[in-house]
């Protein structure tokens, strides 16, 4: 096995809010390896975005604790020299935002949005500069890739700014991409296209890509691996398939449950209601003594759960290269109920 | 085919409630002591009769500009008038004349403000351009020319500064109703029924209120102001009452020989400012985060 | 052009709103018939109402304001002596205003509660609050009086005497650019705030640019469009003359003109001040329009 891109131990992010410090994320591991695609899936509030800013150092200075590691190619993120962390943001990280309407600049041309990333690693004139923009603008499958660096933001629809800010962070041809809800402001169709295009030009490059999303249906199409947070913690992780297929975690099961079954044929022309998980993820600045998840756990009972945090333990076998772990307590009840196709013992 | 979990749909939002804006309040230690200094304000302005060491036109030939001592802690003027007696008479006016040139360019500007903005289309037009031309007056002038039209005094003085903050009312209600109108609750009450009277009144504007609300402490803040400005010039308040800015307007004659004349007065005046503008400024932070009034000092 | 024409109509309701004759208050107790006649013939009062409106707004449309009831000179000769010391006020103001309030209200900013911060805070809010006329009249005290550093007021036009133009423009520029940088500060601080805020600077720190190059290139740049806005009202403000600055500084300008025409109910010259002040108004308007169409290109097409 090859050394990952990015290996992110223990991480942890505290913020300052004017109700408190709230534990946006609790101790959070995970790897990419190169080519490869992890899906970090979760609810809004479940501190997924903030997870990966923090990797970057974009969360606000002064409000923000950062503590773990977090090596890309084998060097600490959180440690960098403010320099040091600017060269690698770019040519080692490249980033891409939830909203495409909010995430170019107004004012600037899209040509020099693109150029100045160019130009901030390495040097390159103005024209080279250019010249590469616009291969990228057609790489990410922009119409007239050369009349689009004189045009601003506004007059691109929201799929082609999209495009945009990833040709500005494939610039500097990075290691890894990450994607914050890169899809989720765009409609369906231009959400398959790019995520198309990220699929097509991670096998070109071999980019490791991290995924954050709270949409199931991308993770099937897109990811190799799944990690699904809640309250700040990874409340399961494994494969696509092991953890869509075979969720453990009563969570991941009402997430699951929330997809639309797109085999299962509309009665009567009416598509099903979606099934939701009632409730809303708890407050960072108060989080549960036990699992996370008790507050709004459709299956809690041991007492264990309130009071006790669950570890995130392996189920099934542990010696395959990458085991399924969940962290709760009710593995052993569950397969009673809903008897996930195997695997427990 | 999200998963995001429905949050509970309220009807209506919570109304900030008056003991909750209070207590927030409370946590904003500037906001609270300006709130409490403006209440002894209107204490002082209240009692002033009784507070008043003397009467502001009782003369003293005899302690002619005396400077400030334990028997005039604010000194006398050229009359032999003691300064703190003074200034404690002219809180009534400047306060009397804030809350009235307030009170008329809320009723009408926020009247104006709501008719534009539930209607909308050519009453909004024509309204909104109407202030457009009111605004396009410079504020100072525009009260200088309806004094000169009216002639002086207090309540003229009110009428002016009034009708100078009529437009500034009149687009913040405008855009915090433009806010408010599609808002579900006012879509479901219109859809049962309601009457616009009912609408307007009820839904409407509680919840177009707050920017309202900080407006009104910020333009008091102005409003005291202006009125010492344009009795320092002569326009406003008239001799004998005793405003801070005919004072200070007295005083100015004196500054090298005396300089409590203008100086008294004049930290009245500021202070006073300052406790309003302090006092908006809080009102702003806890009632109207998207900070949805026009800045203090947009008028000025 | 509708704001325009409103104002006009309004600026000329003004003057025949006034109780009484404005001829008979303008020529005072002891004229004769002839003299009177003779004036109201000449401002044309001995006509209908709406014929004089006609004439009124044709002569002002050709730059001519009508003549002056005290003086007999012609409104435009006076605004037009008054004209040099009023611009020279109002943009001598402006720029200590803006030299103040843009790195004050940027490195606020950029350094919330810093020291700098809180000296930006009490400064915005003395400014504001501060009457202008105490102000003057304190810092000509200090300044005139006790350290007798510089004139307390008066004026003379910078080709005459550079020196002395320098020096008197000194205590007044500072007074009302105070009051006006008080106010840009605020602005600046909360539209630098917001760009700091906005997504598009993440993007930018995301792409590896130097935290000079996205303040530069990314906040500035977008923070501009409100200061443009109050810059272009606080320049208004300051063109239609600060009544009161003027005239603690005895500074001849156009509010002390106005105020003075006011007191001796002089109407017509009351009238070509307003309207000015109208007009410069909406070509400010239309300039700060200008600008954010160069500015923000979402504004073009």
């Amino acid at each position: 096995m090859t050394a990952p891109v990015l290996e992110v131990e223990d991480l942890r992010v505290r913020l300052r809010t004017p109700r408190g410090p709230a534990d946006v994320v609790n101790g959070l591991s995970y790897r990419v390896g190169a080519g490869e695609t992890v899906a970090v899936v979760g609810e809004s509030g479940s501190g997924k975005s903030v997870s990966v800013l923090a990797l970057l150092g974009l969360l606000p200075a002064g409000i923000a604790t950062v503590t773990g590691r977090a090596l890309l190619q084998g060097e600490d993120l959180l440690t960098m020299a403010p320099e040091r962390l600017r060269q690698v943001r770019g040519p080692g990280a490249g980033m891409v935002f939830q909203d495409p309407m909010t995430s170019l600049n107004p004012v600037l041309t899209i040509g020099r949005q693109i150029v100045e990333g160019i130009r901030a690693h390495g040097d390159v004139d103005k024209a080279a500069a250019r010249r590469r923009a616009a291969e990228l603008l057609g790489e990410v499958g922009l119409p007239d890739p050369v009349g689009a660096l004189d045009r601003y933001p506004h007059e691109l629809s929201g799929g082609m700014r999209q495009r945009v800010v990833i040709a500005i962070a494939l610039s500097n041809s990075p290691a890894l991409l990450v994607a914050d809800e890169a899809t989720t402001a765009l409609d369906v169709t231009v959400q398959a296209q790019i995520i198309d295009l990220v699929e097509k030009l991670q096998a070109e490059r071999g980019t490791g890509v991290v995924w954050i999303t709270h949409d199931l249906g991308v993770v099937a199409g897109i990811a190799d691996r799944v990690l699904v947070m809640y309250g700040g913690r990874c409340v399961e992780d494994g494969t696509v398939d092991d953890v869509l297929e075979n969720p453990v975690h009563p969570y991941t099961r009402g997430l699951l449950g929330a997809l639309p079954d797109l085999a299962r044929p509309a009665v009567g022309g009416v598509v099903p209601d979606l099934a939701t998980v009632p409730g809303v993820p708890p407050a960072p600045t108060d989080l549960p003594a036990g699992c996370v998840f008790w507050p709004r756990c459709p299956v809690r009972g041991d007492a264990r759960c309130e009071t006790e945090q669950p570890p995130l333990a392996v189920i099934g076998s542990a010696d395959v290269r990458l085991p399924h772990r969940a962290a709760t307590w009710c593995t052993d009840r569950t397969s009673g109920t809903e008897s996930p196709a195997g695997g427990f013992r | 085919m999200t998963a995001e979990v429905g949050a509970p749909v309220s009807l209506r939002p919570a109304t900030p409630r008056w003991r909750e804006t209070l207590g927030l309040l409370a946590h904003n230690p500037t906001a609270a002591v300006s709130a409490l200094l403006l209440l002894a304000l209107v204490l002082v302005a209240i009692f002033d009769e009784t507070l008043a060491p003397q009467g502001p036109n009782e003369v003293d030939v005899a302690a002619r500009l005396e400077s400030p001592s334990g028997a005039h802690p604010f000194g006398t003027d050229d009359l032999g008038r003691d300064i703190l007696s003074r200034v404690v008479l002219g809180t009534g006016v400047s306060l009397r004349v804030g809350f009235l040139a307030v009170g008329i360019a809320l009723l009408i500007g926020t009247g104006i403000g709501l008719l534009a903005g539930f209607y909308g289309r050519w009453i909004d037009d024509a309204l909104m351009r109407l202030m457009d031309m009111l605004f396009a007056f410079p504020a100072v002038l525009l009260a200088i020319a309806v004094l000169a039209v009216r002639g002086t005094g207090w309540g003229n003085t009110a009428l002016a500064i009034g009708i100078v903050y009529i437009p500034v009312f009149a687009r913040v209600t405008r855009a915090s109703v433009l806010g408010v109108r599609e808002e579900v609750y006012v879509r479901a009450s219109r859809s049962v029924g309601a009457s616009d009277w009912r609408l307007l009144t009820r839904h409407v504007l509680p919840n177009a209120a707050p920017p309202i609300i900080v407006q009104t402490s910020i333009s008091l803040a102005f409003a005291v102001l202006a009125e010492a400005a344009l009795s320092f010039l002569g326009l406003g308040t008239q001799p004998p009452d005793p405003s801070w800015g005919l004072m200070l307007a007295e005083g100015r004659g004196f500054i090298d020989l005396a300089w409590w004349l203008a100086f008294f007065p004049g930290m009245a005046i500021f202070l006073t400012v300052l406790c309003f503008n302090l006092l908006g400024d809080g009102l702003r932070d806890v009632l109207d985060p998207k900070q949805r009034t026009l800045m203090a000092g947009g008028g000025r | 052009m509708v704001v325009l024409a409103g104002v006009s109509v309004i600026v000329f309701a003004l003057v025949h709103l006034v109780p009484g004759d404005p001829v008979r208050l303008a020529l005072g107790t002891r004229f004769s018939q002839e003299t009177y006649d003779a004036l109201r013939e000449r401002s044309g009062l001995d006509q209908p109402l709406v014929q004089q409106f006609v004439s009124w707004l044709g002569s002002a449309l050709t730059g001519d304001l009508g003549v002056s009831f005290r003086s007999g000179d012609t409104v435009a000769s006076l605004i037009g002596e008054r004209l040099p010391a009023t611009i020279t006020l109002a943009f001598a103001s402006i720029l200590v205003a803006l030299a103040i309030a843009v790195p004050l209200g940027t490195i606020s900013a950029l350094r919330p509660r810093s020291l700098v911060d809180r000296v930006a805070t009490v400064f915005s809010q003395f400014g504001i609050s501060v009457p202008e006329f105490w102000m003057s009249i304190v810092l000509i005290l200090v300044f005139a009086g006790t350290l007798g550093w510089l004139p307390s007021g008066g004026y003379v036009p910078l080709t005459e005497d550079p020196a002395g133009w320098l020096q008197r423009l000194i205590l007044p520029a500072v007074v009302t650019g105070v009051v006006s940088g008080s106010v840009i500060t605020r602005f600046v601080r909360s539209s630098v705030l917001e760009a700091l805020g906005a997504d598009h600077v993440r993007t930018a720190q995301a792409k590896g640019l130097s935290s000079r190059q996205v303040f530069t290139g990314h906040v500035l740049r977008n923070a501009l469009l409100p200061l443009v806005t109050v810059t272009g009202v606080q320049l208004a403000y300051l063109l239609s003359g600060v009544v009161v600055v003027e005239i603690v500084f005895s500074w001849p300008g156009l509010g002390q003109l106005a105020l003075q025409s006011v007191q001796a109910r002089d109407y017509p010259v009351l009238q070509g001040a307003i309207l000015l002040f109208a007009v410069v108004f909406l070509v400010i308007n239309l300039v700060v329009d200008l600008l954010y169409t160069a500015i923000d290109p979402r504004i073009r097409r």
